[in-house]
């Protein structure tokens, strides 16, 4: 099935079905001075050969949220409610066993770090080499065979040689692809990559981007996308969900999201970027901070740092509601932001982060 | 504070002529190796403006800003800082030198000290450079100002870094840098551990002072859309060398050296119209620095590489006003805003890379 490095692999599922299902997701931390919601009813759903970008700042509660589905949150913190499927399985309900046998074929994920994410005192060939041994019981022999394939397959050079070689003495582009490669070793249905290319050099991020892109293709896995970067999420995504202290602000297809935003946060991080307005001219930029994760205000979460903030704002906190074909916003004025001029945001936007 | 020679252009803070820095790298048990981390650095700073450096990690940008900083003794070349060469220098000099240069790191966690408050950190090189602000009224009124400078309260500098985001204390960082009234700053990367939305908080600020203070910078970073948001002239690094530059504009739009042409089409752009029409995709890595390629250091990755390029290496090509690219040295001067770059084959144009030809 995987000897050939563009044969697609035939899947019954269409593409608009949904892989991934998520519902209302709640996610608490315990800390010292009590309970922290850090993810409040997120809700998506993730296409297979689509991909899906969570996007938001750090403390948004992205990672947070991609943990919660792979079944990897750190011991303080634990999923308080909500719902999250792959295809029939439910992921919250599931054993410790039954969700080991989900990774794997059902879901990968990739990690920021490779670095930390690879297992320093064992060569490439046996760490790429145990998703085998342990799903399909493979030998060791036929799992080295398994592992130098799918070197290949992301494109590392010399797989019979570097197959025995350490995780140091690798470059980072380099330990990015040996992660990507055990996250698709057994063509799971869903990807989730979490900020796959943060830590790599421009020239790199676009091997690693154009490799992901091949691979979800070819497999037709659904591909969830964490980033804090708008132009990645604009070049490689199809849905975007936006994060903010936690909710989800903001959700739909990237095109209509970034030609059209109905909340305001999506509206000033999009105009935050530099563009290509010339030297000089002052970027628009948001006032202030994100609200610290004890410290959410009742009400919308964007309340302080918004243009459009009134009393309804700082008393009921706004669901998320359709504001266009394709497109839903949780703000109480998305009916003005389209009106809002970024030229004239000034009057709230040029007060400096205090 | 001004000196002047004779041969200095007048509006030149920083000029820097064929700088080479080697390392020297423990190898097995046959010794060392030679690192060549700056190969002959050919830069120039003007008055209040800004020179972007960019550059994929492990090309000597960082090793360029260190031995700006003198905190690395260069092998080779000169270093003029308003016509002073600061390795010369000795003494009570040097350091009313030091106070000229000041640098703001990428990191606001890492580079405060949490046992000290806001205050003491902004005002901790006024405890080396004593004369500056003598008095303890002298010290709060200039600390009040910088805070003021940099968008923080006063009452601010009763606290500790811990207590501030991210933004807040990059603006302790940059207050820091700007206490001894720096001539130049080199800014390593400084907003790239910010969020997009404080990100251009922090951009908009260094702006402003440059207006206000005339202050320059070297702006190093690896975000080119910020890169060309800020700079005025760009200078391209890869393993050691320089090997384009020329004005912002210049280089973003119509790159002559492959590599930056490469840079700039692998950049993720948000808006679909300035995306290129093919990308070009480098093949590998950044080759070692410990064994750069023969000729050309480029030609390993490069997609216009031919033979010569292995042998020969590349001599500078300039582009002249009329646009065409002729065989040419840089000279100093008004020409130092030439864009030039070091390639046998030159890049004709913009439509050549693929890159959109904005309008």
């Amino acid at each position: 099935m995987m000897t050939e490095i563009l044969e697609p692999v035939s899947r019954t599922a269409p593409s608009q079905q949904a892989v991934l299902e998520v519902k209302d997701l709640d996610v608490d931390i315990r800390t010292p001075k009590g309970t922290v919601r850090v993810v409040s009813k997120v809700g998506f759903s993730a296409r297979s050969g689509k991909t899906l970008a969570l996007l938001g700042e750090s403390g948004c509660g992205k990672s947070m949220t991609a943990k919660a589905i792979a079944g990897l949150l750190d011991p303080v913190a634990s999923v308080a409610g909500g719902s999250a499927h792959l295809e029939s399985h439910d992921l919250f309900s599931m054993t410790a066993k039954q969700r080991r046998s989900v990774a794997g074929e059902g879901l990968g994920i990739v990690f920021q770090d490779a670095l930390a994410a690879l297992n320093p005192v064992y060569t490439i060939g046996t760490q790429l080499g145990e998703a085998f041994r342990i799903h399909r019981g493979a030998s060791k022999k036929q799992a080295k065979v398994e592992a130098i394939e799918l070197m290949r397959r992301v494109g590392i050079p010399e797989p019979e040689t570097r197959v025995n070689s350490y995780p140091h003495q690798f470059s980072g582009g380099m330990r990015q692809r040996i992660l990507i490669a055990m996250a698709v070793a057994l063509s799971p249905k869903l990807l989730i990559a979490d900020e796959p290319t943060t830590a790599l050099d421009v020239t790199v991020q676009a091997q690693i981007m154009q490799l992901l892109r091949s691979l979800r293709t070819e497999e037709q896995m659904a591909v969830v996308l964490i980033t804090h970067d708008l132009a990645v999420v604009a070049e490689e995504a199809d849905d975007v969900c936006v994060m903010y202290a936690g909710n989800v602000v903001e959700q739909g297809s990237v095109e209509t999201v970034f030609n059209r935003p109905t909340h305001p946060y999506t509206k000033g991080l999009l105009s935050s970027v530099p563009a290509d307005a010339h030297r000089g001219s002052s970027l628009t930029s948001i006032p202030g901070s994100p609200p610290e994760l004890n410290k959410i205000p009742t009400g919308c979460v964007y309340q302080d740092r918004c243009p459009l903030a009134s009393a309804i704002c700082r008393e009921q906190r706004p669901e998320l509601r359709p504001t266009g074909p394709a497109q839903s916003a949780a703000c109480h004025f998305a009916e003005q932001v389209s009106a809002l001029d970024p030229q004239s945001e000034p009057a709230t936007g040029q007060e400096s982060e205090r | 504070m001004s000196i002047q020679t004779q041969n200095q252009s007048v509006d030149s803070v920083l000029d820097v002529q064929n700088l080479t820095k080697t390392f020297h790298v423990a190898s097995g048990s046959s010794g060392t190796r030679e690192l060549k981390a700056l190969d002959g650095i050919n830069l120039n700073v003007k008055r209040g403006e800004t020179l972007g450096l960019v550059g994929e990690s492990g090309c000597g940008k960082s090793t360029l800003a260190r031995t700006l900083m003198m905190l690395e003794q260069p092998d080779g070349g000169t270093v003029r800082f308003d016509g002073q060469d600061p390795f010369a220098l000795r003494g009570k000099q040097l350091r009313a030198w030091r106070r000229r240069v000041q640098m703001v790191f990428q990191d606001p966690f890492a580079s405060l000290n949490a046992r000290m408050t806001a205050g003491q950190i902004i005002t901790e090189p006024f405890a080396t450079h004593k004369d500056l602000y003598p008095t303890s009224a002298a010290r709060k009124q200039r600390l009040d100002e910088l805070l003021e400078l940099v968008g923080l309260r006063t009452t601010d500098a009763q606290k500790s870094p811990q207590e501030f985001s991210g933004g807040q204390r990059q603006r302790i960082g940059i207050a820091r840098a700007l206490a001894l009234g720096p001539d130049l700053i080199i800014l390593d990367e400084p907003v790239s551990a910010l969020d997009l939305s404080v990100q251009a908080q922090v951009l908009n600020l260094l702006n402003d002072l440059q207006q206000q203070l005339g202050v320059s910078y070297i702006f190093i970073s690896h975000d080119l859309s910020v890169v060309r948001h800020v700079t005025d002239r760009v200078a391209v690094m890869y393993l050691g060398r320089i090997i384009e530059t020329g004005s912002t504009q210049q280089v973003f739009d119509s790159p002559l050296h492959p590599y930056t042409a490469s840079l700039m089409s692998a950049s993720p752009k948000l808006d679909p119209a300035l995306r290129p029409v093919n990308r070009i995709v480098l093949q590998g890595e950044l080759p070692s620095p410990l064994d750069p390629p023969s000729g050309c250091r480029f030609r390993t990755r490069c997609w216009k590489a031919e033979s010569i390029c292995s042998v020969e290496r590349p001599e500078s090509r300039v582009r002249e006003p009329d646009g065409k690219i002729v065989l040419g040295m840089p000279t100093l001067g008004p020409s130092a805003e030439q864009q030039i770059a070091e390639c046998h084959f030159p890049v004709q144009s913009a439509a050549e890379a693929g890159l959109a030809v904005s309008a």
